[in-house]
């Protein structure tokens, strides 16, 4: 649905200052009805990023397909009606002070030509849909961030665009009304069938959200993948920025193991083993586990605090072989 | 005190003559000056349609309008005066000069209250898909209307100020009376009565003015 071929975006640099190369060479395929998320520290070229699906931003060279219509080719006029079926959410909301919530949902149904009897129509379902629907009246002003980014993301859906686009849409808002919106994207998608690009530099959006994600770094995409895959993998810097290795303390005696939990290799196999068989006392040293993308991932570290050691490496290589993901962490 | 019943009459002229002057002369510098400054703003280099040329001509003209003191402008337009109305004397003619005197005032903050309008307003519609000029028609306009309005407010302001000094072209109003009444037959309290008079009425547009703009960004 979106496709990004070989972007590069050059921003000339100040009074003679070095070129910046926001982006360099990014390959992009997110597939209809997926939620795709693009993390990455900041000034490693997110926003940029998402702002050159719509063309608010023109790429240097490259590649912007967006349903098949490759973008970059349109010419200027098409490119605006193109638009209208890209909604954007942005991290400021953006909304106009000048009108109410309902008239904000309005916005590009009269940009678009649409009769105001079916705009009211529209904006009424749209604000029912996030949840606001007693809130038309109000202005921005009288809104809290979350419902003006709700009213925001009822105004991206109001023309019926195939494609959100939502640019750290959840960076300016607190945690509880975070979840809140997080929710209501994942549910317009599921309900709407929607193809959502999120960028953020909030893992836990990611986790939360998104079906598959990529990294960018530097402008370069140095990892991605579906998260479930992506979390499987023991050398991904994405699944290490996700999910981020433990650190044990160093004071405690003992051996320490390192175990990548999945769904396919639950951490029961391998303490079955330690504990079961072998009789060593193991304790949790660090790590977490959580839900993501469906199901159980997460990085243990295990440390045996007392027992025989003498048939554990033939122990880890029989798990390891079966399937679990563990191995002892050099002294 | 007998001349009052001989002075009343002239000052409800001239008093009429300022509002005359000011209501049209204000009434065309927004019909001018707010496209002005929209065209300043969307032709700038960082706008909706940047254009160098045009952007530095403007500006040009608009700072060539601001920095001439009126009293020089009133003379230097006479050949356009006579050319639009006719003749260069009267309250008519003033219309002309203070027109083009408040233009580039009333353009330059026009300017300055669009680009108060976040850029990301702007960016909002244009992923909507907004035609440039349903941006400034949408966005740059409503979301500047308070701004507006307050300076619209200072403009009329300067315009009646600005009017006292056509006079110096038979232009008459208060500014006229003042000098005719008060200076040259030395009352000073005529003088005082219409400072008051003027006072009141700059008073009363801009707390109006204020009060307006006050509803506008409370909404």
């Amino acid at each position: 649905m979106i496709e990004l071929n070989h972007v590069r975006k050059v921003f000339p640099g100040r009074r003679g200052g070095a070129d910046v190369v926001a982006l360099d060479g990014v390959d992009l395929a997110v597939p209809a009805g997926d939620f795709a998320g693009v993390v990455g520290p900041s000034g490693s070229g997110k926003s940029t990023l998402i702002r050159l699906v719509n063309l608010l931003e023109r790429p240097t060279s490259g590649s912007v397909a967006v349903d098949g219509r490759v973008l970059t080719d349109l010419p200027a006029d098409q490119v605006r009606q193109a638009r209208s079926s890209i909604g954007m959410v942005f991290q400021h909301f953006e909304l106009m002070d000048s009108r109410t919530a309902a008239e904000n949902v309005e916005h590009p149904l009269e940009l678009a030509g649409v009769g105001r009897a079916e705009r009211r129509r529209r904006s009424a379902d749209l604000l029912d849909l996030v949840g606001l629907a007693e809130r038309a009246g109000a202005r921005p002003r009288q809104l809290s961030g979350g419902q003006k980014q709700r009213v925001a993301i009822a105004r991206a859906l109001a023309a019926r665009p195939q494609v959100l686009l939502c640019d750290e849409a959840t960076s300016a808002l607190d945690q509880a009304s975070t979840t809140g919106v997080l929710e209501l994207l994942r549910r317009v998608r599921d309900e709407l069938g929607l193809t959502v690009l999120l960028i953020t530099h909030e893992m836990a959006v990611v986790k939360a959200v998104c079906d598959s994600a990529v990294l960018l770094e530097a402008g370069r995409v140095v990892d991605g993948g579906r998260l479930d895959d992506v979390l499987t993998r023991d050398d991904s810097p994405l699944a290490a920025a996700l999910l981020p290795a433990p650190v044990a303390d160093d004071r405690v005696a003992g051996t320490l193991l390192r175990v990548t939990v999945t769904e396919t290799a639950p951490e029961a196999d391998v303490l079955r083993v330690l504990v079961g068989r072998l009789g060593l006392a193991v304790e949790v040293a660090g790590g977490s586990v959580e839900t993501v993308a469906g199901g159980r991932h997460g990085r243990l570290l295990l440390r045996i605090t007392d027992g025989d050691l003498s048939g554990l490496d033939t122990a880890l290589t029989r798990l390891r072989a079966e399937g679990s993901k563990v191995e002892r962490v050099a002294a | 005190m007998s001349d009052w019943s001989r002075i009343a009459p002239q000052l409800a002229d001239a008093t009429g003559e300022t509002l005359y002057m000011v209501a049209v002369s204000a009434a065309l510098t927004v019909l001018a000056g707010i496209p002005l400054g929209v065209l300043l703003i969307v032709t700038a280099p960082d706008g909706l349609a940047p254009h160098r040329w045009t952007h530095r001509v403007l500006g040009l003209l608009v700072n060539l309008g601001r920095s001439l003191p009126f009293i020089i402008l009133l003379v230097l337009v006479a050949p356009v005066t006579r050319g639009l109305v006719g003749t260069t004397i009267g309250s008519t003619a003033a219309i002309v000069p203070l027109t083009i005197g408040a233009v580039p005032f009333l353009a330059r903050l026009v300017e300055t209250s669009l680009r108060e309008v976040s850029h990301g307003k702007v960016e909002a519609a244009l992923a909507m898909g907004a035609r440039r000029r349903q941006v400034v028609r949408t966005v740059l306009l409503p979301e500047a209307l308070p701004s507006l309005v307050a300076g619209v407010t200072v403009t009329v302001v300067a315009l009646i100020s600005y009017s006292a000094m056509a006079g110096a072209i038979g232009g008459g109003g208060l500014g006229d009376f003042a000098i005719r009444f008060g200076y040259q037959q030395f009352r000073t309290d005529i003088t005082l009565l219409t400072v008051v008079l003027l006072l009141v009425v700059v008073q009363a547009l801009q707390f109006g003015g204020d009060t307006w703009a006050r509803r506008l960004a409370r909404r």
